[in-house]
């Protein structure tokens, strides 16, 4: 490998351990942040030993965390951050401090010193936002309380990043000579932050400005980058974090008209940065380390993980989560994050921590992040299964046989409209409804609705399915609506169904179970919408009707024509194509026919 | 049974009970009759108003005999009916001249059958009555849509008095319809009933070039 020169053959490793490791790890369900941590201990000197100079990689790398921080406050909605203060700033410095705090006197009773303890406390503190945000959304939490609780935790989180950031150098640092050169770096410091912040504000637009009007995009890039270090090597010079810098930096370009341009420009090497400052990390694990003090890095983990699960509980019931959604709110929120090496790997730079111990904290907060997806999956499989059955006493449940002649199951926005229209009309209703919350809200309204899950037989018998005329199964999850279509045509067959399909695959999935009333739950909301546009374009209204009439009309042919062929991928791609151009002749044959009319005077 | 086609156009069943009576007496009649009654509830088919125009001029080239059965309404048919003779006895289908430029007469040699109610009784359709006419001068509209069309207008079958209509009297009308549906074509009167006349619209009053294309809906 002589001949090639040292930085193409440093990408070549570390470009291909990036994309092997990274894919490999999200496949294992194990998120990016895994990957590029492993692909780094591989090709570190503990592991292959690929690359022998981690460290400056490492100070490179760090240009990564710094443009994170930037696209941070760049993102910072001032006025979204004022509107949400309350839970940003309550709760998140709650968790963010009571956390910490909790760490930090655990750690001072097995007598470790304070600096440590304190600089381990606010890195263990801190989640993992990526992680977090992923998982939230793959639960679909991020519209239940838990989830946006833990959206603005980890919103402050981002925030709170940077005083922690910038408090490390200061907790560390060289013997200063006792002479008045503190104040004079005091003032130094205050003077460049003070710099930063009036230039940027008298500068910076006129700047972007004038770079734009030379409309050269590379340019544009170029002097967003250059902005970001140039922050950096301003604040590094006065002896403060570089992350603060650049995250002045953005607040100070949050508000103005390139904001967007600037995301666009820097995300892409922010992306590759960080990925090259986690393998950076990775690479900087002393493994042996780990390997020689298993039982101290287990202990670590469990005991931060406790302490953290524990105070994030107390927090879920003092902000008042349903006590459903604290268990997995605890969870995600409990496992160490990426701030975390971050931090880290600052307070190794500034020799607050020794490389022994970072790389035991490192391991710690590495095995957490992988330890929970396993966690949720555990909690999924014997925690909350035992919480949904777990009858709450302060809810209606189906204590007498109903006999309605009608059920729904599921009252949200698509049950409620069913079930108001019904009862409007003196009909009578038994309603099934599984999440609490929603339960309550609708109890201040005066709905009469139980709380159960449909999907159990007993409930449903309890119910009156066996006597009922009509089950309307308008809940929004797929698996669980299929499953109540089945319980109905196996034990209560005189019932009609009536069912809300989420999608065509929801919608020939019902088909196949012998559902004969099933609607598109948004179809006809779409077909009014384009009906408004074409008016808008100047269609006569009725015409607009007639037309979305016949799409529908159209539509529900095709997919009964599709559904037969449903589980064949390549015939029904082929159906939709010819179904398109069926249905562009179909207009194309009514317009001419109007135009016929028009020509013959029938539209007197 | 001669294939017979009956249309009935009521907007709210619930409310009737003469053409309810009616659509009853023709379902049953239908079911006894195989194939060759074909009983179709406008409203209860087409409840938003979006005719599927080929099927309905299958079915009625299917008969030969039609029958509108439903309630006068402000003098006239109900509005969905209405739609139905707007649409479905299209230009170029039912009249005028076909894509060949030949007359277009797909409905041609058949009868058309009016079985009408109105609420007020009879005594109101004349011209000391508050209707100002005769019931026959509201029918002018109808004879004229079946001739344009080459349909042989028969002579209707009216229920006055509907709303004060004892349930005896309905029932009896109600056989009495049934009864003819099922004689046709040996109704006694047919023998002595003219020829459908002749309106052939002269080439000029639609513009050949405007030969309706089948509607495509």
């Amino acid at each position: 490998m002589s001949a090639v020169a040292p930085w193409l053959s440093g990408s070549l490793v570390f470009l291909g351990a990036a994309v092997i490791a990274v894919p490999l790890s999200r496949a294992l369900g194990l998120g990016a942040i895994i990957g590029y941590l492993a692909a780094g201990l591989v090709i570190g000197p503990f592991g292959l030993g690929l690359v022998r100079d981690p460290e400056t990689i490492l100070h490179f790398a760090e240009l990564g965390v710094v443009l994170m921080l930037f696209l941070v406050g760049l993102e910072l909605e001032p006025r979204r951050l004022w509107a949400l203060r309350r839970p940003i700033f309550g709760w998140g410095s709650a968790q963010v401090i009571g956390c910490a705090a909790v760490l930090v006197c655990a750690a001072w009773a097995l007598g470790v010193p304070w600096k440590l303890a304190l600089v381990a406390a606010l890195g263990l503190a801190l989640s993992s936002t990526a992680i977090a945000l992923q998982v939230m959304d793959e639960r679909n939490m991020m519209a239940t309380s838990a989830g946006q609780a833990g959206f603005a935790i980890l919103l402050f989180q981002d925030v709170a990043a940077i005083p922690i950031l910038a408090l490390i150098p200061l907790l560390g640092g060289v013997e200063r000579p006792d002479d008045g050169s503190t104040w004079i770096e005091a003032a130094r410091a205050i003077g460049v932050v003070l710099a930063i912040v009036l230039g940027g504000r008298l500068l910076l637009r006129p700047l972007f400005r004038w770079i734009a009007r030379s409309n050269t995009p590379e340019i544009f890039t170029a002097a967003s980058l250059l902005l970001v270090v140039g922050t950096a090597a301003l604040m590094q010079a006065a002896g403060l974090s570089m992350a603060l810098g650049a995250f002045l930096a953005g607040v100070l370009l949050a508000e103005s008209e390139y904001r967007r341009e600037l995301e666009t420009d820097v995300e892409p090497f922010k992306g590759l940065l960080l990925g090259l400052f986690f393998i950076a990390v990775g690479m900087s694990v002393d493994f042996d380390a780990l390997l020689r003090q298993p039982l101290l890095v287990l202990g670590l983990l469990i005991a931060f993980l406790a302490i953290k699960g524990v105070v994030l509980w107390g927090l879920a019931r003092a902000i008042g989560l349903p006590w459903q959604e604290r268990p997995v709110f605890a969870l995600l929120l409990a496992q160490g994050g990426e701030f975390a090496f971050v931090v880290f790997q600052a307070a190794a730079g500034a020799r607050v921590l020794d490389a022994e111990t970072t790389s035991l904290l490192i391991g710690a907060v590495a095995l957490s992040m992988l330890l929970t997806p396993l966690l949720l999956v555990a909690l999924d499989r014997w925690v909350l299964p035992r919480y949904a059955q777990v009858e709450r006493s302060d809810m209606p449940l189906l204590e007498e046989p109903q006999d309605a002649p009608i059920i729904i199951a599921g009252f949200g926005r698509y049950g409620q409209i069913v079930g108001r229209m019904l009862y409007a009309n003196g009909l009578k209703a038994t309603v099934l409804e599984h999440d609490a919350e929603q339960i309550d809200f609708l109890r201040r309204f005066d709905f009469s609705v139980y709380y159960g899950d449909a999907t159990r037989l007993d409930l449903l018998r309890k119910a009156g399915a066996a006597s009922a005329k009509v089950l309307v199964i308008a809940i929004d999850d797929v698996d669980k609506s299929l499953k109540v279509a089945d319980m109905a045509r196996e034990h209560f067959p005189q019932l009609t169904v009536v069912a809300r399909a989420r999608n065509v695959t929801h919608w020939y999935a019902l088909r196949d179970r012998g559902v004969r009333h099933v609607e598109r739950e948004t179809l006809d909301a779409s077909l009014m919408t384009a009906r408004s546009v074409l008016e808008a374009m100047g269609w006569q209204p009725h015409r607009a009707r007639t037309l979305a009439l016949h799409f529908r009309r159209h539509s529900l042919e095709q997919l009964e024509r599709a559904w037969p062929h449903h589980k064949d991928e390549a015939k029904l791609v082929s159906m939709a194509r010819a179904g398109r151009q069926q249905l562009e002749e179909l207009f194309a044959q009514e317009r001419a026919a109007r135009e016929a009319r028009r020509r013959e005077g029938w539209g007197e | 049974m001669a294939p017979v086609l009956v249309l009935t156009a009521h907007p709210d069943l619930r409310l009737s009970r003469v053409n309810r009576a009616l659509l009853d007496a023709a379902r049953e009649l239908a079911a006894r009759a195989g194939g060759a009654l074909e009983v179709r509830d406008l409203y209860a088919l087409y409840p938003d108003y979006l005719i599927d125009v080929a099927a309905e001029q299958a079915a009625a080239e299917r008969a030969r005999l039609i029958v509108w059965q439903h309630p006068i309404h402000w003098y006239s048919m109900p509005p969905l009916m209405k739609l139905w003779v707007d649409e479905v006895l299209a230009l170029g289908w039912a009249y005028g001249a076909g894509r060949d430029g030949r007359p277009a007469r797909a409905l041609a040699g058949r009868d058309l059958w009016l079985v009408a109610s109105t609420g007020g009784p009879e005594s109101a359709y004349s011209p000391r009555g508050y209707n100002r006419y005769f019931f026959d001068a509201f029918l002018p509209p109808y004879e004229q849509t079946a001739a344009l069309c080459g349909l042989r207008f028969l002579p209707p079958l009216v229920l006055h008095g509907a709303l004060a209509a004892s349930r005896e009297g309905v029932e009896a009308h109600s056989r009495a319809y049934a009864e003819r549906l099922e004689r046709y074509p040996d109704w006694p009167e047919l023998a002595e009933l003219e020829e459908c006349p002749a309106c052939d619209m002269p080439p000029g009053d639609r513009p050949a070039a405007a030969a309706a294309l089948r509607e495509a809906a």
